[in-house]
């Protein structure tokens, strides 16, 4: 039987919140057996999704767990708080545009770089859930 | 968190070692002017080599940063950016990252040097302290 590791919730409330959960995915992707890049990848995401929760809705959770099967490796992150929501989800999507005054590219960039994005919002539940599969070798 | 800023002469060499939170890049980033400004430095070299992770935040203030330092007159590279960084940035976005950037220390200030040369206002002396001005005899 393949060990399962345990999934880790991190409490987001401010940015050393930010700081730690890109770790603690970092570590986890590790154990599983991602590579570096994918590692990188993982904790880019993680660093996007859990700085929108710092800045706009103030407190969330960051929940990292291993969903591997026998033929692949897969860690899932799902990013939720109980902000005010996500007005129009389409334009949040698209390239360079923000309320914030960012970039512009943390949801649409963080689309990209993982292999499953999913994204609902409503007043009062903002709810991402993103994950990276790799075929077990 | 407070991150050392060295003197060479006219440029300022800044290396950061660990992950930053936001609040730490924005206090680097003031810092940073600040002593360009203080002691009207040529040139400015900012070493991310021990930086895994490179968010749209932070490539946001680097950019900034390096806009700003030439607003005061400061030429900007940036130093050592890994592979996996570069490559999570350019899928999330294209141009995150849009200072100059550099493999190493030694090509950093020689960049420094061919710019402030071709700029004509001032020599680059990294043997003494001062630069020397082209008006001097």
């Amino acid at each position: 039987m393949r060990e399962m590791i345990d999934p880790e919730r991190v409490l987001i409330r401010d940015s050393t919140d930010i700081v730690r959960a890109r770790a603690v995915a970092r570590q986890v992707a590790n154990q599983i057996g991602f590579t570096l890049a994918d590692q990188t990848r993982l904790a880019t995401a993680v660093s996007e999704l859990t700085r929108n929760i710092v800045q706009y809705a103030g407190e969330g959770v960051c929940e990292i767990a291993d969903a591997s099967g026998e033929e692949e490796i897969r860690l899932r992150i799902i990013v939720e708080d109980n902000g005010p929501g996500i007005d129009d989800i389409d334009r949040a999507m698209k390239d360079g545009y923000s309320t914030g005054g960012g970039l512009g590219v943390g949801l649409p960039g963080t689309r990209r770089l993982m292999d499953d994005f999913a994204i609902e919002s409503s007043p009062g539940c903002t709810r991402v859930s993103i994950a990276l599969v790799r075929r077990r070798v | 968190m407070i991150i050392p800023i060295l003197r060479l002469g006219k440029i300022l060499l800044t290396s950061i070692q660990q992950e930053l939170t936001d609040a730490d890049v924005l206090q680097l980033q003031s810092d940073l002017l600040r002593k360009v400004s203080e002691i009207e430095a040529l040139g400015v070299i900012i070493d991310i080599t021990a930086l895994e992770v490179v968010d749209s935040f932070m490539a946001r203030v680097i950019n900034d940063t390096a806009g700003m330092a030439r607003l005061l007159g400061a030429e900007i590279v940036i130093c050592g950016v890994q592979p996996y960084v570069a490559m999570s940035l350019v899928e999330m976005g294209r141009d995150l990252i849009g200072a100059d950037c550099v493999f190493n220390l030694d090509q950093g200030l020689k960049l420094l040097e061919a710019r402030i040369a071709v700029r004509g206002d001032a020599i680059l002396s990294l043997e003494g302290d001062e630069y020397a001005r082209n008006d001097r005899p």
